[in-house]
């Protein structure tokens, strides 16, 4: 009787409620929920809700795309079908008469340390705008396939972000210059540098050199060296998402913040976590102090206040949602309640979380750290005062060790541009710059840019600023590049090529010193550069930091610009705040997205198809408003409205609108990076609007805030979200408690779900219709700490690279039909009280908690996919992993069906060698992005089912090096490619039945305190276990 | 006269069943002997002989000199006394100190730069032909000296290379060649008695036929009997027999059809003509070159790797530097043009192999997937490839598990709860994702 019960579980929830729980804890429940929809459980929500695979669409997409992907299932007619039938009856005996004759190509000489098969890999360094991560690149045959963080850095040791791992595809991009360009067409590299040569010799006026944060200490150098030789040479740095304002309050440094020291954070509209500076390292810092367990039952204080839900926020312990105007009244506010001048908080920001903050950030002096995203000048100089009144430097900021990752002078580049347009620059460079898209003043940079004699772009495709310039010397990508890299003072790195050029492209230092007349080469000037900090040999010096990829014993190379202009003293700044008022309007906020960045990367549709951390959308931007505007009377908009934005001046966009919760009342947010219109991007081609004209100069410095005006159009543009996909109905699925509890008693912060029997409860896993599995060998689990995972998303990234998932593109991912193995859920959640008429009380989608949840194939030891499978395809291993046999398949998808964590995924289409995903997925389409693919791990075909695997190709190559070597594996050789990728060593993997591993040794010790399984009372026992979410409530 | 020709019947009757008898022991001591040489050959046999010989050494440190010499030096060096690229190193140990060699084989151009009067002769014995340095430990390159001074590849060598399997086809196929012959003078004999005895008998039949028409008065019903005439037509008219036959042609294109469908894909003897006339039996069979000599990752990774031109080089440098295939060889070099050879073993994208699981781990020779490769002038596909083919390997043939600290704790566990043979599916060798992912 109550096996029945638990095996019809797994059809209805509703049956659940006869169980008897062991425990109520809470007053109050938590209601989880994915989104908006689901929330109010409106009728479509709940339609599709029950069905897996989406049946109601077409699976003949005529309106959204033109191309068709071949003969219409509905509309086959009889001689259609009979001529298929002839093609197909011709086709096999065709095929079965011959194999086609295969070649096999050796090297003709073949590379000494290169064996056909085997994996080579090189210690480098990632760098882009800010983002940074020394990494090791994973070569096969010579080709880089995969990127992994270097461990022997102590900055980004654990994982990467999301951009770094997807970085590997930009090398194999077919829409990168092949020759350099003159005037737009294609050249020799002599052509180019006897003209720029003589073009320099002759130059007139100021020579300028343009790019975007530079943290190479050579290159730097070599610039400046360059630049001597001209009167009148600047460097000009910007950075599209600028800290300006940052910089010039700490000394012309990001301060070396350390949020592993940090107990009380404050966040004030910085994203941190996500896309403002050097994110790798501070997640690693910032979760280092909030992983707990019995012994350690301490964990950091996050407060943020902030305008759109940020990742960080949702990480926060305490958020509250502000307005733009309001960030420098709070700051102020919050300025004077630290030093005791009055401790009001700000009019219209929650008081019981203000005084929280001002009473945690006293009580705490010394192990507290405050910072800001804003680009206020007034904001960061108070910030900067908060700090040190509170004796943050030398604790929670080293002051000997700032951060270098953003050095953009905002006044300095406004200053060119108008210079520009005067007139009076003879020659500019841009490296690693894109001005013409990316500032907001672009177009006064076009129009700047043809009264200039010698225009040279270095990109590495025709960017909007490379199609205004006479010269494009398209740079090497950094895979095919030597570097070096100094992030933090104190922290240098090395990036070292892992392949040759493909085409014929120069590294730009390598035109440097070609149009300096000198003949050394880049890599030579590199070593120079580094000799004198070599202890001994130089040459064994040299090896050993190009096989470590970094050098950390304090050596410094980098210099940095610290002058300052005009410091504003406090008083100043103080008054500029108070004064500043709140504006009644709305407002909009322009801010980046954490995979996205400035637009860089725009052509990556790894990128382009990991959802955002918090919106779930992917492909293009849009207009995140909270839901009180978007119902508002004089709105009235749902999501996928197109909505017009226009600025004072009459600058205006139209994007569709997002209802985000959590978005403070009253603005908006838009991402920057989209809106691009060039060949050269085809994937990012018409997606989304252009923000950067939104952001306002004002007083030299960017602005990216400012009041708007907004209207509805006619229109309507759907926002292909995955956030209510593979939903998991009504289920308890995350476990979250408080720090107060979890100091009490550790035992009592999880819910177990127990079974009546006639015996009293029991657990689920001790009924069971199924006899178990006996593992010999291994039996691989996973554990994943919801504590520690900050919903980034390299996994999903790392994950589809790995194991070669198909891109399928926006009107796939619409459809409902994304094919990540790996996605992080995320929920919203909101107190049900006990009455269940929240909507009185408050809005729960005015500012939910958030919780992310890695959901991946469970491995379950009593899977239901298994038996439902009428081929066996998928089936249990002795080692405790669930397999998939693709080529076993037929494709009935009844296992999809019956899986309660709803993680797989059909192949509705052949992905690979197929016109229509050509430009998205253009790495299993073209020759030149199908390098990229693993070779170990089969591109699966139409029709077949396909699921996280544990990546068993690397479990099996571990065990093979230890059976070569004649040993056991030892823990941590072999690891999931989610796992490796972690920036916050979230998810551990191991063999849980070496009593020695990481993780059988977590899982001894959280067994009854945090460790769960999802949905345990369908008894499924998963191999994976999550951590019970500890938040540190004020 | 009738008992008269009974006793040659008899007689006959014995000869057939005698001759019966020995041939079938025959045949099946030849079955047998078959079995077991196949046995033999499969069983992962390489650390059988040599034990003995290394007995003083530890055996860890052999191990571990073994893979170290199969991995670097036994591309250029035999462990005995034949000269390959260098030396045979049977003996090194005695003709230079442990000092010497250590630093020859760390880096031995920087002492034949120090001008190192004995590194110096050895440099210009061989060619001037100069020894890639490796970066070993001290250890590491005294197991190396260990398992040399050993024997253990010596004795090895002719079980690991070539020359074993010669050896082991060689008894399989004499004798089947030699229960082959005796067959057929069974054969031929059993032929030539059957034929007499059907003759004999259908003589016997009409001689009694006609002594009973003479001699006897047969009533009617009798003389029916005896004058019984064989009518075909009637067989031919019966319903049984025709469906009998269309059954048996039925099952037969059933069959045939059956075998021809499941053979498509399947390239087994699949022998296409390749760019250079390169011959197997020239460079394994009759030179003997270790398989590692031109395969260099058989031992390391999935792929065993066809040869770039650099290691044709190393001998045909020197060698039949006149034959118009080895021109060829020049040429691509020339031309800076890869050789394009036909790939015979095509596994679909779909499996994952790995030579070194085979090779290192499983101990197993190239033959018993590649056929008597010694042996071809042109390189066919031995083995048909199948699934069903792999699985079944799996599936009867033990673990290679000694000496190997991995499956200590299975071996045990195994040999606790069954009987059996600890076979490679018995490990979960036969589970999908062992080789589909």
């Amino acid at each position: 009787m109550v096996v029945q019960s638990v095996l019809s579980a797994t059809i209805n929830y509703k049956l659940l409620k006869v169980f008897e729980f062991s425990r109520y804890n809470m007053q109050d429940r938590i209601k989880y929920w994915k989104g908006i929809e689901e929330l109010e459980n409106t009728p479509e929500f709940a339609k599709h809700a029950h069905n897996e695979f989406p049946e109601f669409l077409p699976l003949n997409e005529s309106k959204s795309e033109g191309s068709s992907s071949g003969a219409s299932v509905t509309n086959t007619k009889r001689r259609d079908f009979l001529k298929l039938l002839g093609f197909s009856v011709a086709a096999v005996s065709l095929a079965s008469c011959e194999a086609p004759v295969r070649k096999a190509i050796p090297y003709l000489n073949k590379p000494v340390d290169l064996e056909p098969g085997v994996a080579n890999w090189y210690a480098s360094t990632y760098y882009s705008q800010g983002d940074y991560s020394s990494i090791l690149i994973k070569t096969r045959e010579g080709r880089p396939i995969k990127i992994e963080p270097n461990p022997t850095s102590t900055l980004t040791p654990l994982g990467t972000s999301p951009k770094t791992q997807a970085s590997v595809l930009g090398v194999y991009d077919n829409n990168r210059l092949r020759t350099p360009l003159i005037k737009g067409k294609e050249a020799e590299w002599e052509q180019v540098d006897s003209q720029i040569t003589s073009a320099l010799n002759s130059v007139n006026g100021k020579v300028a050199f343009v790019s975007t944060t530079i943290i190479s200490p050579s290159t730097k150098k070599l610039i400046n060296e360059f630049g001597g030789r001209f009167g009148n040479f600047e460097h000009v740095v910007y950075d599209p998402y600028s800290v300006s304002a940052l910089l010039n309050a700490n000394g012309g440094v990001v301060p070396g913040y350390d949020f592993s020291k940090a107990n009380i954070i404050v966040g004030i509209n910085a994203d941190f976590l996500g896309a403002w500076i050097a994110s790798t390292p501070i997640a690693k810092q910032y979760i280092q102090n909030r992983k707990v367990s019995s012994d350690n039952r301490e964990m950091s204080r996050h407060y943020q206040f902030e305008t759109r839900l940020s990742m960080t926020g949702a990480n926060a312990d305490v958020r509250v949602p502000i307005r733009p105007s309001q960030e420098a009244t709070f700051v102020a506010a919050l300025y004077n309640s630290i030093t005791g001048q009055g401790s009001n908080a700000p009019e219209g920001i929650d008081k019981k979380a203000f005084d929280a903050a001002v009473r945690d950030l006293r009580a705490n002096r010394g192990r507290v750290l405050v910072v800001s995203g804003s680009n206020n000048p007034a904001v960061q100089t108070l910030v900067t005062a908060i700090n040190q009144t509170l004796g943050a430097e030398g604790t929670t900021i080293d002051p000997a060790s700032p951060y270098y990752v953003k050095q953009g002078n905002d006044a300095q580049m406004i200053r060119l541009i108008e210079e520009m347009n005067a007139g009076t620059v003879g020659a500019v460079f841009f490296y690693n710059a894109n001005p013409a898209y990316d500032h907001p003043l672009a177009a006064r940079v076009a129009s700047g840019l043809k009264k200039v004699g010698l225009k040279v772009s270095f990109a590495e495709r025709v960017d909007e600023t490379a199609a205004l310039v006479d010269f494009v010397t398209p740079d090497n990508n950094y895979l095919e590049s030597w570097n070096d890299h100094e992030p933090k003072r104190g922290y240098l790195s090395l990036t070292q090529p892992a392949l040759s050029p493909i085409f014929m492209t120069r590294q730009m230092q390598d035109s440097l010193l070609a149009w300096s007349g000198s003949n050394t080469t880049y890599y030579d000037y590199l070593r120079n550069n580094w000799r004198p900090l070599a202890t001994g040999d130089f040459n064994t010096f040299w090896e050993q930091s190009v096989h470590d990829g970094v050098l950390e014993n304090g050596a410094s190379l980098l210099a940095v610009n610290t002058a300052v202009i005009n410091p504003m003293s406090v008083g100043a700044a103080l008054s500029a705040a108070s004064s500043s008022s709140a504006t009644s309007g709305v407002e909009a906020v322009i801010y980046e997205k954490s995979q996205i960045g400035p637009g860089n990367d725009i052509n990556n549709p790894w990128l382009q198809e990991t959802p955002d951390p918090i919106s779930k959308a992917t492909w293009g931007n849009y207009i995140a408003m909270p839901r009180s505007m978007a119902e508002s009377d004089e709105l009235k908009v749902v999501q996928g409205d197109i909505v017009r934005v226009t600025l004072a001046n009459g600058t205006a966009l139209e994007l569709p609108a997002l209802i985000q919760p959590g978005q403070a009342s009253g603005t908006i947010a838009i991402a920057l990076g989209y809106g691009r219109d060039l060949e050269s991007m085809p994937v990012a081609k018409g997606l989304g609007a252009n923000a950067y004209p939104l952001i306002t100069v004002s007083d030299n410095a960017l602005i990216y805030s400012v009041p708007v005006k907004i209207e509805k159009t006619d229109a309507n543009s759907p926002i292909a979200q995955t956030q209510t996909h593979h939903t998991v109905m009504d289920r308890i699925v995350v476990q979250e408690n408080t720090l107060a509890k979890y100091k009490e008693d550790p035992k009592d912060v999880t819910e177990y779900v127990r079974i009546a029997t006639h015996d009293g409860p029991a657990k689920p896993a001790t009924i069971s219709m199924w006899d178990d599995y006996e593992y010999k060998d291994h039996h691989w689990g996973m554990v994943i700490d919801l504590n520690s995972c900050i919903g980034c998303g390299a996994c999903t990234v790392s994950c589809n690279i790995e194991n070669n998932i198909p891109v399928v593109g926006k009107a796939e991912v619409l459809n409902r039909r994304e094919m990540h193995w790996m996605r992080i859920d995320r929920y919203y959640s909101s107190v049900e009280h006990k009455e269940g008429e929240y909507s009185k009380m408050e809005d729960p989608a005015d500012n939910p908690a958030v919780i992310f949840q890695p959901m991946l194939c469970q491995h379950c030891n009593h899977a239901p996919c298994e038996t439902v499978c009428p081929v066996a395809a998928t089936m249990h291993s002795s080692e405790g992993i669930n397999q998939m046999a693709y080529n076993r398949c037929v494709g009935t998808r009844y296992c999809a069906n019956n899986c309660p964590y709803k993680v797989r995924r059909f192949n509705w289409f052949a992905y690979f060698d197929n016109e229509k995903f050509a430009t998205q997925n253009y790495m299993m389409n073209s020759d030149l992005g199908q390098m990229v693919l693993n070779p170990d791990v089969v591109v699966r075909a139409r029709g077949v089912m396909e699921k996280c695997s544990f990546c068993v190709q690397r479990v099996q190559l571990g065990k093979l090096e230890a059976k070569r070597e004649r040993r056991r594996p030892k823990d941590g050789e072999i690891i999931t490619a989610c796992a490796q990728s972690c920036p916050t060593e979230a998810i551990i993997f191991g063999d849980m039945l070496d009593p020695e591993s990481r993780i059988s040794k977590v899982l001894v010790k959280e067994q009854g305190e945090r460790a769960f399984h999802v949905l345990e009372e369908i008894n499924t026992q998963p191999n994976v276990t999550y951590l019970t979410k500890i938040r540190n409530l004020a | 006269m009738i008992s008269c020709i009974l006793k040659t019947k008899h007689n006959i009757f014995f000869a057939f069943l005698l001759s019966f008898i020995v041939s079938f022991g025959a045949f099946a001591q030849g079955a047998s002997e078959q079995a077991e040489v196949a046995t033999r050959g499969v069983e992962p046999g390489a650390t059988e002989g040599a034990s003995e010989a290394g007995a003083a050494a530890d055996p860890a440190v052999l191990d571990a000199g073994e893979a170290l010499f199969k991995n670097n030096c036994a591309a250029c060096h035999s462990a005995g006394s034949d000269v390959v690229v260098g030396p045979g190193l049977q003996g090194v140990t005695e003709r230079h100190d442990e000092a010497w060699l250590l630093r020859w084989i760390k880096n031995s151009q920087s002492l034949v730069q120090s001008g190192d009067a004995e590194a110096v002769a050895v440099y210009n014995e061989y060619n001037k032909q100069a020894m890639p340095s490796f970066a070993f430990s001290d250890d590491e390159v005294k197991s190396i000296l260990a398992f040399i001074e050993s024997g253990q590849g010596v004795a090895q060598a002719p079980a690991a290379g070539p020359e074993g399997a010669v050896a082991g086809e060689n008894v399989g196929q004499d004798a089947v060649g030699a229960v082959g012959g005796y067959l057929d003078i069974i054969l031929v004999v059993l032929i030539i008695v059957l034929i007499v005895l059907v003759v004999t008998l259908l003589l016997i039949s009409s001689v009694l036929k006609n002594y009973l028409n003479k001699n006897r008065q047969l009533d009617a019903y009798d003389a029916e009997i005896v004058n019984q005439r064989f009518d075909l037509s009637k067989i031919y008219k019966s319903k049984a027999v025709r469906t009998l036959v269309v059954l048996i042609f039925v099952v037969v294109l059933l069959d045939l059809s059956l075998d021809k469908v499941m053979g498509v894909g399947i390239q087994q003897g699949y022998q296409p003509r390749q760019p250079i006339a390169f011959s197997h039996k020239i460079h394994a069979g009759d030179n003997q070159i270790n398989c590692n000599y031109c395969h260099t990752t058989v031992y390391k990774s999935r792929s065993a790797s066809i040869p770039s031109a650099n290691i044709c080089m190393n001998c045909h440098s020197q060698i039949k530097t006149e034959s118009p295939e080895i021109q060829k060889i020049y040429r691509a070099v020339e031309r800076n043009r890869p050789i394009e050879w036909v790939r015979i073993h095509n596994l679909p994208d779909l499996a994952y192999f790995n030579h070194s699981q085979h090779t290192q781990v499983g101990g197993i020779e190239c033959q018993t997937c590649h056929g008597p490769i010694q042996e071809m002038d042109v390189v066919y596909q031995y083995s048909p490839l199948t699934m069903g083919w792999c699985i079944n390997c799996h599936r009867e043939t033990p673990l290679n598990t000694e000496g190997n600290a991995y499956y200590d704790n299975l071996v045990k566990l195994h040999e606790a709860s069954s009987k059996g043979a600890f076979t490679v599916a018995s490990n979960g060798g036969t589970e999908c994702s062992k080789c589909h992912y």
